[in-house]
């Protein structure tokens, strides 16, 4: 019976760890996003609250919950309430199951760095046999915050936004899919703890062997951060959402803390997006280790915030770059362009799987 | 532990049933019918179908209840208005639901002789022994539902076309 | 430790909930969703009794039967559009002649 209290216990703290770390990283992405777009558009960006700005997302976070959070009187009210919190529950459960380091010896104890990790008595650690199915079903039913936000707006500028971003999303997410099929072929296992160990190690002595280089998915790679630029309704594909479309989108009836929770799961999403993306394409946590035990365990968290910080920082110089897609030529790229993309790296993947056998 | 998660989830099935039944609102209906197949899901986990539970998610709350709730919103229905027939069959309605499901419990109860319990754990239906099955012996059912997904989807496409009412 | 029984109970609860919102319901689209919940009664039973007897093909018939829900949902829903653009109703009793 203690083990399964311990087990709790480890659960617990591991939750509170990565809903703090998340919460923040989502704060300090904000943060992050207008410096460097400020830097590229040749300004500064924050530079007042704190030293560089640093304490802007405070200033924001006290101005959302201070501001006065308006129902109007029209709308359809335990929807309207629901699709936020909907939208924020299901950035945030996809977390869960990413696994975001090896296992950790604390003394005795052995466990996985990763919410839903269990290690067996040999000290080897397993997840969730369908861990990807999982987080693609999480991003499902996702869709439901957007497009119930925009129903129970009960009004034509949110209504139109929330039907595109949802047709918008629910297109992708076949392309987004189709895309992790490859790695899934070289793999052989829907489990993500599977996925990372099985890229471990070097080949030829330097090349690492994730599947971007060895598992030759780089086409793959590129499909995946298209289609997930769309599901997380990023510049290019930000059209739903843009402040010049539409008024606002979806999010146009509401304000303050209701507002920053569509916020909060829009940046969440990006950060899930790059943690799946290095753990299925860039070897998740692998990188060199050294020096005693703890150090061991807890570098490999460090590779995996850099490679995170790489994609949320690709994430923000193209929000600077790029000017964005026009709906019908959203779709059929979408559509058009890249399912059938994804559908011959698949075809190909299973032809050089079985050569190779 | 099982029994407390199984009446748990079934309580939310039963209560997403009578959900989709009594709301007036067809927005409220497809809520409550989201609700049962998400249940649905963890029950399958319950008995131990974890790739049906993950293609139920993906599937059917994910995908087949999007276009239903995308249909509502794009039709703008609206409450249902309380006819003549609507009193009628409500009236009939509920108490033959009741009969109904009374008859078919009564049979499995007392007349069908099933016997036995599932404990958590016992059987596990992961992905790789259903796709063993599937691309093995049911090959050609797999063939075929591929076949007809794309009448479904061209099917879909000629229907709602704008010029379709010509 | 589960009976079989109770699993087989909130399926037939489920089908007979389903069956009703078909004949009750007035809305077109709600009646489809009644055929949906059928569907799923079903499916609970298919994964109960894979699991009673420790066969996988429950499981694969259940994939079969969602595959052909989302293809019936998709074309039952652009028949829908269809009825609505010219009748401009989706109450069943008003669809019942068979000119406008």
């Amino acid at each position: 019976m203690t083990n399964v209290l311990t087990f709790i216990l480890v659960a617990i703290i591991k939750i509170v760890i990565t809903v703090f770390v998340l919460l923040t990283a989502v704060a300090y992405t904000v943060w992050l996003e207008r410096k460097v777009v400020g830097r590229m558009q040749n300004r500064w960006g924050p530079t007042r609250v704190g030293p560089f700005g640093l304490l802007q997302p405070l200033a924001d976070g006290l101005k959302f919950i201070l501001k006065e959070d308006l129902t109007p009187p029209y709308v359809n009210k335990p929807i309207y309430i629901l699709a936020p919190m909907l939208a924020v529950v299901m950035a945030l459960t996809s977390i869960a199951i990413i696994p975001i380091g090896p296992t950790l010896h604390i003394g005795d104890y052995a466990t996985p760095i990763q919410i839903t990790g269990v290690t067996d008595a040999n000290g080897q650690s397993s997840d969730i046999a369908i861990g990807l199915l999982i987080i693609l079903g999480v991003t499902s039913i996702g869709v439901y915050g957007i497009a119930l936000a925009g129903w129970s707006s009960n009004s034509k500028y949110s209504l139109l936004g929330s039907l595109r971003a949802s047709a918008q999303m629910v297109s992708y997410e076949i392309a987004l899919g189709l895309s992790l099929v490859g790695v899934l072929m070289i793999t052989g296992s829907f489990s993500l703890r599977a996925i990372v160990e099985h890229q471990q190690g070097l080949m030829f002595g330097f090349i690492p062997r994730w599947n971007f280089f060895y598992g030759f998915q780089f086409v793959a790679f590129f499909i995946y951060l298209m289609a997930a630029f769309a599901e997380t309704n990023r510049i290019p594909f930000d059209l739903p959402e843009a402040e010049t479309e539409l008024v606002a989108g979806y999010h146009t009836e509401y304000s303050a803390m209701k507002f920053a929770m569509f916020f909060m799961a829009e940046y969440a999403n990006m950060v899930t997006v790059a943690c799946l993306a290095s753990v299925m394409f860039l070897g998740g946590w692998s990188g060199p280790v050294f020096g005693p035990p703890i150090v061991q365990s807890l570098l490999p968290v460090l590779y995996f915030m850099a490679r995170i910080f790489f994609f949320l920082f690709l994430y923000i110089w193209i929000r600077g770059t790029l000017p964005r897609f026009r709906y019908d030529q959203l779709m059929g790229f979408g559509w058009k362009f890249l399912l059938p993309l994804a559908i011959a790296n698949i075809v190909i993947t299973a032809f050089v799987i079985a050569w190779r056998a | 532990m099982h029994l407390i998660l199984f009446i748990i989830f079934a309580v939310f099935c039963v209560g997403g049933a009578l959900g989709l039944l009594i709301s007036k609102h067809p927005i409220n209906s497809a809520l409550s019918l989201i609700v049962v197949m998400v249940s649905l899901a963890v029950l399958y986990l319950l008995l131990g179908a974890e790739f049906v539970a993950a293609i139920q998610v993906i599937v059917y709350a994910g995908a087949i209840m999007v276009l239903f709730v995308f249909t509502i919103m794009l039709l703008n229905a609206g409450e249902e208005e309380r006819t003549k027939g609507s009193r009628v069959a409500t009236a009939l309605g509920f108490p033959a639901l009741i009969i109904g499901a009374a008859t078919v419990i009564y049979a499995i109860l007392a007349k069908i002789g099933i016997t036995g319990s599932l404990s958590l754990g016992q059987f596990r239906g992961t992905p790789e022994a259903v796709s063993d099955l599937l691309f093995r012996d049911f090959l050609l059912p797999f063939e075929v539902t591929s076949v007809l997904i794309l009448i479904a989807i061209m099917g879909a496409v000629l229907l709602a076309r704008k010029g379709s009412a010509e | 430790m589960v009976p079989i029984t109770y699993y087989l109970v909130l399926s037939a609860i489920l089908f007979a909930c389903g069956v009703a919102g078909f004949l009750i319901k007035r809305n077109i689209i709600t009646i489809f969703m009644s055929i949906e919940l059928m569907l799923n009664a079903v499916n609970l039973t298919f994964v109960v009794f894979a699991a009673h007897w420790q066969k996988l093909s429950g499981h694969v018939f259940v994939f079969f039967v969602m595959v052909v829900a989302a293809a019936e949902a998709a074309v039952g829903l652009a028949i829908i559009i269809a009825i609505f653009r010219t009748r401009e109703t989706l109450n069943v009793d008003r669809v019942n002649l068979l000119k406008l």
